[in-house]
């Protein structure tokens, strides 16, 4: 459990003798700093993030450059991760694959979220709506997502966009649920009834009183949306069907390194470590965040 | 009974039919015609053209999706473009091996799961369930990574089993284990560290429970109270995220038949994308959403049959 810290309660300026106490509520970033599970979590994503924006100027050179010479060399003071079956350099790859592999999931983040808003909130006011939507989410979410996006690799063609594309349909569906879910809690509040009653449109209700009661769970949920966009970009990369052999990301890089499992393990290591490390810092930092931001939700210990 | 079996019949049919009809609608309103892309640049225009009126390309769109709904309730799903057979009899030479490699993987991950959780609840944070929850944790990792760590472990460095192949179960029992073995573990790990989160929490719940202290205070031994009691319903959670955990291995599974070389639906699925053969992937899509809904299918039945109280609600 995190303890909430709430400021001294001070004395209002040329405060009276009644209600003069005032408690702040602690910020959001206040209560993450008091969290060492989200503090790790969010300085690795932070090193993870500055070492793809970074990749250029720390492993200057294409990162796709092939070097017959010196091929299958193991992880030392020259080649930091080693080079794989083509002679380049892992380290190399591992930061520049970064940068397709956190942007893929940055995109589909944002675009998944941003329609799962809307469409949840939609639904949660429109009953006719609802229905069909929620339909639709079932089917979609008990169906795995790879599968489709594979299919729809096949029509489109294996490329950035089309991952982009197919993984955010893909991710509408358990965000819509949850933005619904919360949208349906919120507008039988009271201050909604007031502001109904007095006479505020439902566009202004909605970015108003509805979005921000609603942001927590939003929040918590894009991080596990983008460990999940992140996860979905590499094992469709990794099967071949994902943004194209032309291109680099953690996913990728692993395709052809399972076939040198053997002579060279470090090729399959270090794009995996770095994959692994981005998805379980995004879910640690979403489990906290549910932590700090329900605390009803929080997990028994 | 029936009624109710009926009422999730209803709501299985989206789970067919939404993938279904986002593949329809991807292929009908993406750029370029199908028949073209689907038959290459060597085809003629009279071949494209009679692929036109075979997929009935040449119909309005309402027109084309009500045959292509005929077509798909009538499991008349055409000619693979590649094998030149009907794709009806393609698949079922495929999908055994996939329906296998996920039925073992759920057994695999609700036994791990099951048998982890309970071990860590009821040594609530002492060191073995500390170190049960942070193994958990890493079990998030994607699973296609956890199988070349297995291969590299168990095959490469231990010798244990073959690093890729697969033998059918009529080649005995103990050669089908041994190729089916790391596929379905990798494929599992994911879910296991789930069920074993959800079943350690739902067992520390059902811990405190009032009828569990009244069993205790009655003097029953440990025993009977822990497994006739507490676990019954502490595992009722995890055997309803079972449906979903299939519903996701059936879709991990395509990288895992790529790893070990096994014949399934998902690496027919992946070379029939790599070749455009479009309709084997809607084969591939629909068996894979049937498989599932009777998977769930399934699961509704024992779940109304271990909790009578589902049935009448």
């Amino acid at each position: 459990m995190t303890v909430i810290e709430t400021t001294a309660p001070e004395r209002l300026p040329g405060g009276d003798e009644a209600a003069t106490f005032v408690t702040t509520n602690p910020t959001l970033w206040q209560r993450l700093l008091g969290n060492p599970t989200a503090m790790v979590s969010i300085a690795v994503l932070v090193l993870l993030s500055l070492s793809a924006i970074l990749a250029p100027l720390l492993a200057p050179g294409n990162p796709m450059k092939v070097n017959p010479a010196e091929r299958f060399i193991g992880p030392g003071a020259e080649y930091f991760f080693g080079t794989d079956n083509l002679g380049r350099d892992m380290f190399k790859m591992v930061l520049h694959g970064g940068r397709t592999s956190l942007l893929v999931g940055l995109v589909v983040t944002a675009v998944s979220m941003a329609i799962a808003v809307v469409l949840g909130a939609i639904s949660g006011f429109y009953r006719q709506v609802d229905v069909v939507l929620m339909r639709l989410v079932d089917g979609l979410m008990a169906f795995p997502g790879i599968v489709l996006a594979t299919a729809a690799a096949a029509i489109l063609g294996p490329s950035m966009q089309t991952v982009i594309t197919s993984l955010s349909i893909v991710l509408i569906a358990p965000s819509l649920r949850i933005v619904r879910g919360q949208v349906l809690v919120v507008r039988e509040l009271q201050m909604i009834e007031a502001a109904r009653a007095f006479g505020v449109p439902t566009l202004r209700l909605f970015t108003r009183y509805i979005l921000p009661a609603v942001s927590s769970p939003i929040l918590v949920q894009a991080s596990f949306v983008f460990s999940a966009a992140v996860l979905g970009e590499a094992g469709l990369s990794f099967i071949g069907v994902g943004i194209g052999p032309k291109e680099l990301s953690w996913g990728n890089a692993l395709t052809e390194a399972r076939n040198y499992i053997t002579q060279a393990p470090w090729i399959v290591l270090f794009p995996g470590l770095a994959l692994m490390l981005t998805i379980l810092a995004l879910n640690l930092l979403g489990d906290s965040l549910r932590d700090i931001l329900d605390p009803r939700l929080a997990r028994r210990r | 009974m029936l009624r109710y079996l009926g009422k999730r019949f209803l709501l299985i049919l989206p789970t067919i039919f939404v993938p279904l009809i986002l593949v329809f609608l991807l292929l009908r309103l993406s750029p370029g015609d199908p028949a073209g892309m689907m038959l290459g640049d060597q085809a003629t225009p009279e071949q494209i053209a009679a692929l036109r009126t075979q997929m009935g390309l040449d119909q309005p769109l309402l027109m084309q999706f009500l045959l292509w709904l005929k077509n798909i309730v009538t499991l008349n799903l055409g000619n693979s473009l590649f094998f030149r057979e009907p794709v009806m009899q393609i698949i079922p030479r495929y999908a055994g091996v996939t329906i296998l490699l996920t039925l073992v993987a759920l057994t695999l991950a609700v036994a791990i799961g099951v048998t982890m959780g309970l071990i860590s609840a009821m040594n609530r944070n002492k060191p073995i369930d500390r170190g049960v929850v942070a193994t958990a944790v890493l079990g998030i990792s994607p699973e296609f990574w956890f199988a070349l760590l297995l291969i590299f472990i168990f095959s490469v460095t231990l010798r244990w089993f073959p690093v890729a192949g697969y033998n059918p179960p009529s080649a005995g029992v103990v050669a089908f284990a041994a190729t089916i073995f790391l596929p379905a573990l990798a494929l599992g790990v994911r879910q296991s560290a789930l069920m074993t989160r959800m079943m350690r929490s739902s067992m520390l719940d059902v811990l405190n429970e009032p009828y569990i202290t009244t069993a205790r205070a009655q003097g029953l031994p440990e025993r009977t109270v822990i497994g006739r009691y507490a676990m019954r319903t502490a595992a009722m959670p995890v055997v309803t995220v079972v449906g979903l955990s299939a519903g996701y291995m059936l879709g991990g599974a395509v990288a895992i038949e790529l790893i070990f070389a096994l014949p399934g639906l998902g690496r027919l699925l992946v070379e029939a994308v790599g070749r455009r053969d479009y309709p084997l992937v809607e084969g591939g899509v629909l068996t894979i959403a049937l498989v599932l809904a009777f998977l769930n299918l399934l699961i509704d039945v024992i779940y109304a049959l271990v909790d009578p109280r589902i049935r009448y609600q």
